[in-house]
């Protein structure tokens, strides 16, 4: 093994780790939005439901976020067949991302919602607004304003959390990586390319949320 | 005994100039007196004067020395010369008003803490809080925390002073108590350069003023001058404004 | 399941099995918290770097600036496997846990560099000016007057940000550190039930984690109410 750096090596292979990344694009985009739609019930029952439904649901946030993402997939993967329910390692994945992701959106909305100041709905009130128009200018405008830069940095760190996804055989980026090193035993070059992808998908997301939350939510976000 | 001279001055927040040639003399026992409205630049001249903005040309001498101020070194020397008060106090809120008082001395000016802290204590009870010793600032209201302000500048043992708009942020039964704290200096001869709004005092305590507008000195005169006999239009409109008050 | 479950229990937590456990979970924690104390100083460090203002320290701010947004760009795993063949290749060889601590010890330092830079930035300006104006350094400022008003602002989002560390470790099993997931894997392989080995991996996991978690809160909670003491 040679100790000096050759990236040529591993030109060929940019079209693969390109698609791993779509790939990992994916896994984040649909675990984040199973997560959106449990964390704005879990969010919902937080701030409306009875004290059982919030205590499940407050010991599922607690749970999850206190827990390694990966040995949740664990279980989820390995545990989960003595019980008869098979899953493939690209369906744990998801199911564990999003229950995680869940988990962390449950209490950024919940956050959200208690924002919303009683004089914005008193104000709403005097001026003459019914129920559903209260909610629909005043309180989702508002909350996402103030939820949009917490929900955008989540959908960065899930976007990095799906690298676990390699160790269960999955071929994201991550996992591409380790079978172009193995083909290659270039590890360095293979790792380095492998985290300027990282970081290439992650400013760009950056950059499209941060734009899409000043202009359309005027949230408070740097652009980078 | 100190001697300001500042011919020149020009200063610029990023592109937007605030000071456009600003001279300006205070010999040793003066008060100048700065009027003028907001955005004149009169506050600037202060920060300027301790560098924490840098002009942008211009010469600011001191006993007829210039201080380069792009010299971390002249720097440092003009700061141990000259103590500012700000209009939002500043008092560090993480310490007691005797610590406040006390912290430079100490630890920047590397002095005695037994003899900076009777001092400190001395000054405070001067200013009327000598039984707040061991208070914090958000607990004593904004004339309090503006005369621990003034007694934490005075520990100092600056040869020229600098109020910035000093009773700006008070409520208007606060002021005079902080006027007179500025009062007993003017009766020993502190050489203050005083940027206010409270034209009654200006005219009191100063023994020259200095109207500004647009970042220039219009006009520049004794109080009896100034207030009543301004030469200049602008100095005439400000001042009748503000007296019509 | 659970009947198999039940009857591997007495076996599972027997003597020898909770001795590896109890080593393993002493790993995860001497590999979070040597990590994040590491990381919480260098993190300090470089958010001091990025608040100077002297020219010739220009290259040193880019870089602090080049450290804290490019790790925070790159997944755990990726970083860990980075260092971990740079060590191979070039031929270092440290031992499995220091590489997974170099790894730790790199993310703790680029996250907790941006919470300490903001709570910094959120002391208020005026007392930057005052201080700078009564001949403070930027380093006497820092210590005098803002670190002891920032920290309330810092410790409590660095608390969620140890407990992130911790979940993360879990990923050093890959390289072969024998921490606690990797002790799980080792179990089940031996033939324990999987839901057995995993399940107690989330309780242990949990148990390390909950109190850091409530602490934060409490802290936080307890840190709002006065500015000052």
């Amino acid at each position: 093994m040679s100790s000096i750096l050759q990236y040529g090596q591993i030109w060929p292979y940019l079209p693969s780790l390109a698609a791993g990344a779509w790939l990992s694009l994916q896994i984040a985009f649909l675990a984040f939005c199973g997560g959106l739609l449990i964390g704005t019930a879990g969010a919902a029952a937080l701030s409306f439901g009875g004290p059982v439904l919030r205590r499940i649901v407050r010991s599922y946030v607690t749970f999850f976020t206190n827990t390694p993402q990966l040995v949740q997939i664990y279980f989820l993967y390995f545990a989960l067949p003595d019980a008869g329910i098979l899953l493939s390692s690209y369906a744990a994945v998801l199911i564990g991302m999003t229950l995680n992701a869940g988990a962390y959106l449950t209490d950024i909305q919940r956050a959200g919602f208690e924002s919303v100041r009683a004089n914005e709905m008193e104000a709403a009130e005097v001026l003459g607004f019914s129920r559903l128009q209260q909610i629909q200018f005043v309180i989702l405008p508002h909350v996402a304003r103030v939820l949009f830069p917490s929900l955008s940095n989540q959908y960065i760190l899930m976007t990095l959390g799906t690298s676990m996804a390699a160790v269960f055989g999955v071929e994201e980026l991550t996992g591409r990586a380790f079978n172009i090193n193995s083909q290659t035993f270039r590890s360095i070059e293979v790792f380095t390319v492998t985290a300027g992808f990282y970081i290439a998908i992650t400013l760009v997301a950056s950059v499209i949320l941060g734009l899409i939350g000043r202009f359309a939510f005027r949230a408070r976000m740097r652009i980078i | 005994m100190p001697r300001l001279d500042i011919v020149d001055l020009k200063a610029a927040y990023g592109a937007t100039p605030v000071l456009d040639g600003i001279t300006l003399h205070v010999g040793s026992g003066e008060i100048l007196g700065l009027i003028g409205p907001s955005g004149s630049g009169k506050s600037t001249i202060l920060r300027v004067l301790v560098g924490l903005l840098k002009p942008a040309s211009g010469v600011v001498r001191l006993d007829g020395a210039t201080i380069d101020y792009a010299s971390a070194r002249d720097v440092r020397q003009m700061r141990d010369r000259f103590a500012i008060v700000f209009q939002q106090y500043n008092l560090f809120q993480n310490m007691t008003v005797l610590d406040n008082t006390t912290i430079a001395p100490i630890r920047i000016k590397k002095r005695l803490r037994a003899d900076v802290e009777e001092e400190a204590r001395r000054l405070l009870s001067m200013v009327g809080l000598g039984d707040k010793l061991a208070a914090y600032p958000d607990e004593l209201s904004g004339g309090q925390q503006q005369r621990v302000a003034i007694a934490r500048a005075l520990a100092l043992k600056p040869e020229i002073l600098l109020l910035d708009e000093i009773t700006a942020a008070l409520d208007p039964e606060l002021v005079s108590e902080v006027l007179d704290a500025i009062r007993v200096l003017a009766r020993d001869g502190m050489t203050m350069l005083i940027v206010s709004h409270e034209m009654g005092f200006i005219r009191e305590v100063a023994s020259k003023v200095a109207f500004m507008a647009g970042g220039k000195v219009v006009e520049i005169g004794t109080p009896k001058q100034i207030f009543d006999a301004p030469q200049e239009v602008r100095t005439r409109e400000f001042v009748s404004k503000i007296l019509r008050h | 399941m659970w009947d198999r479950v039940f009857s591997e229990l007495p076996a599972f937590f027997g003597y020898y099995n909770m001795l590896f456990l109890t080593k393993a979970a002493l790993a995860t924690i001497c590999l979070s918290a040597i990590g994040s104390v590491t990381g919480l100083i260098s993190g300090f460090g470089l958010a001091l770097v990025r608040l100077t203002r002297a020219r010739w320290l220009a290259p040193a701010r880019w870089l602090a600036l080049l450290l804290t947004e490019l790790f925070r760009r790159v997944p755990f795993l990726v970083t860990l496997m980075l260092v971990f063949f740079i060590s191979q290749l070039s031929g270092l060889d440290l031992p499995l846990f220091v590489v997974a601590l170099i790894a730790v010890f790199l993310i703790a330092s680029a996250y907790l560099a941006e919470i300490i830079r903001s709570g910094l930035e959120s002391v208020h300006k005026n007392q930057w000016d005052a201080a700078t104006a009564m001949n403070f350094s930027l380093f006497e400022t820092v210590r005098y007057v803002i670190v002891p008003q920032a920290w309330r602002v810092i410790l409590p989002p660095a608390f969620g940000f140890f407990v992130l560390f911790i979940k993360d470790t879990a990923l050093a099993s890959q390289i072969g550190v024998i921490e606690l997931t990797f002790a799980g894997k080792v179990l089940n392989n031996k033939g324990f039930p999987a839901a057995l080995v995993f399940g107690t991996l989330l309780l242990i996991y949990f148990l390390i984690s909950y109190p850091l978690t409530r602490f934060g809160t409490h802290l936080e909670a307890r840190l709002a109410k006065t500015r000052h003491r």
